[in-house]
């Protein structure tokens, strides 16, 4: 090819994709520098920013200053949001992998004209609203939902059990949510998984547990690896959820940013605070590529 | 195979209890809320008999009317705009043997997939706040452009993955007659491609619909999209006529998914004529 050619491709390329580059440096990339910039500015008496230098908000993240003689000391409310962010979406992640592994272990070993049918029974709940389902799980649970007038019924109770608004409702709303995104991945490597190799086990006198685990598991760890992080990164920024079923009371990352934009009122601690989201959901991205990179190394 | 002998090599203890458990619970609240959405009472968990009232109920709602044009307006807007991006930026990107920036290109596109949603929403509503003081303007064109952003990766992908598997045969024979390259585009590549741009759009569309979070953060007073508006009711006291507007939404979004399931189903071999 030549070299005129060559560049006439290459603009050619570029010229083809800046739509959908510009739109995205627009409305996805370019605004997320600016948040990195607020998070250095003073927050404005009524929201929004005044123009000084200020690395006040990063403190904020994780200190509070005494309003009265100005001692510093660690921000008990939102370290425990942090931690109860954490500790939700690993449970979320934990549970989804118990339900999801053993789903999609089923749907792999089904006849291959019907997987797909069962993968797509999996995917149409995801791709329905996700404030929808979050909504549905709030009518089944709540005071007057169908668990507590079943249990009522049935003499089991006298008093509804309060399960909406606790962090039990969090873990199970993400669960609900984020269950086909477990799944998904899991079927996928588990898919084209030969079952000789567990009839080899078998014959060399290996127990179900010990072939789930030395056989089964290794090969489609890929998968599981994948899984949890697609299940445990929504977790963490989650919003609607924990504001549906949390009410209010049991607040997760996602609803301390908001608060920053609505009544507290801090632009710079609320874009510090994404900003913290963002580095801990970019640290688990990092670990599954690395993670990711060595099976690949290793069956490759 | 295996399952003609007595021990099947495939069975796991407890597994497939698992499994038909989770299709039960991964299903049950849906259909719940469907026949509660026809419930005769207030109630929505004691059923009184059945009604279609409270369809009637949204349906003659002025902001259920006024937030289910917006979410169409906004949906197909974002759809449209963003499935002739993604064409476009499929066209680039694919069959070729890979090019400067394309790491660069690919973490762009697929952006909106890795960052947490309210990531977004927060730097959008900042952005746009500036650019609201500077010009004035409060219009739809925020939640369009919002929302087209984030709908490219889920267009770019089907589309991407229709193009890979055609062939380029077609398209260099339609250059050898001395096609332009519009005319080969619209009249080779474009034919063969089009079950992935109508499926890449069908899912951008349904993502637009059911997006919550960037429209929240992003929405000028008065432009409730019908998942805002919902957002917003489920504060008070929760009468079906929620429901009987998520199940319209459900149903939309189910027939859309299997449109597109069967769409991508029938692969480019397939479809060959």
């Amino acid at each position: 090819m030549t070299q005129a050619s060559d560049t006439q491709a290459t603009r050619r390329r570029w010229l083809l994709l800046s739509p959908a580059l510009l739109i995205l440096l627009f409305a996805a990339s370019g605004p997320l520098l600016i948040v990195v910039l607020y998070s250095f500015l003073t927050p404005g008496d009524y929201g929004g920013v005044v123009w000084k230098f200020s690395t006040d908000a990063w403190f904020n993240v994780v200190v509070e200053r005494d309003f009265f003689d100005d001692t510093l000391s660690f921000s008990d409310a939102h370290l425990s949001i942090f931690w109860r962010s954490v500790k939700l979406s690993l449970m979320t992640t934990l549970v989804a992998f118990i339900v999801g592994f053993p789903t999609a272990y089923f749907i792999a070993t089904r006849p291959k004209e019907k997987r797909d049918i069962w993968m797509l029974l999996i995917m149409v709940p995801f791709w329905t609203n996700l404030l929808i389902r979050t909504f549905a799980v709030m009518e089944i649970i709540r005071n007057e939902g169908v668990v507590n007038s079943l249990l009522i019924g049935l003499g089991i109770i006298d008093q509804p059990i309060q399960m909406l608004f606790t962090e039990f409702a969090i873990t199970l709303g993400m669960f609900y949510v984020y269950l086909p995104l477990m799944v998904l991945p899991i079927y996928a490597a588990m898919e084209r998984f030969d079952f000789s190799l567990v009839e080899a086990a078998y014959d060399l006198y290996a127990s179900r547990w010990r072939v789930l685990r030395r056989v089964i598991f290794p090969i489609v760890k890929p998968g599981v690896i994948a899984g949890s992080i697609l299940v445990f990164v929504p977790s963490l920024g989650a919003y609607v959820t924990p504001r549906v079923l949390g009410g209010g009371k049991q607040l997760m990352l996602g609803n301390l940013i908001e608060l920053q934009f609505g009544q507290g009122r801090n632009w710079p601690l609320g874009a510090a605070l994404s900003i913290t989201l963002l580095a801990i959901v970019m640290v688990a991205l990092i670990v599954y590529v690395r993670a990711a990179g060595r099976e690949e190394m290793s069956h490759g | 195979m295996a399952k003609s002998r007595a021990f099947d090599v495939r069975r796991q203890t407890g597994f497939v209890p698992v499994a038909l458990l989770c299709f039960l619970v991964l299903y049950l609240p849906i259909i719940l809320l469907v026949v509660y959405s026809f419930n005769k009472g207030e109630s929505i968990a004691i059923w009184e008999g059945f009604s279609w009232q409270w369809y009637v109920k949204a349906w003659q709602n002025e902001k259920v009317q006024d937030a289910t044009i917006l979410s169409l307006i906004i949906a197909t807007s974002a759809s449209l705009i963003a499935t002739s991006a993604a064409v476009m930026a499929a066209l680039a990107t694919t069959r070729t043997k890979g090019f400067r920036g394309y790491t660069f290109v690919f973490a762009l596109i697929n952006q909106p997939l890795m960052i947490p949603e309210i990531v977004t929403a927060v730097a959008l509503l900042i952005f746009f706040a500036i650019i609201k003081v500077a010009t004035g303007y409060t219009g739809l064109m925020y939640l369009i452009i919002a929302h087209s952003a984030f709908c490219i990766p889920f267009a770019y992908m089907p589309i991407r993955a229709r193009l890979q598997g055609m062939d380029l045969n077609l398209e260099q024979a339609g250059a050898d007659l001395y096609g332009t390259p519009w005319r080969v585009f619209r009249r080779v590549t474009l034919p063969q491609l089009w079950p992935g741009v109508l499926a890449g759009s069908m899912l951008a569309f349904v993502i637009s619909l059911d997006d919550v979070v960037i429209t929240e953060f992003v929405k000028s007073a008065g432009q409730d999209t019908l998942p805002t508006y919902m957002l917003g009711q489920m504060r008070r006291v929760i009468t079906p006529e929620v429901n009987a507007i998520s199940t319209a939404l459900l149903a939309i979004s189910v027939a859309l998914v299997i449109a597109f399931y069967l769409l991508s189903k029938g692969g480019p071999q397939k479809n060959r004529e």
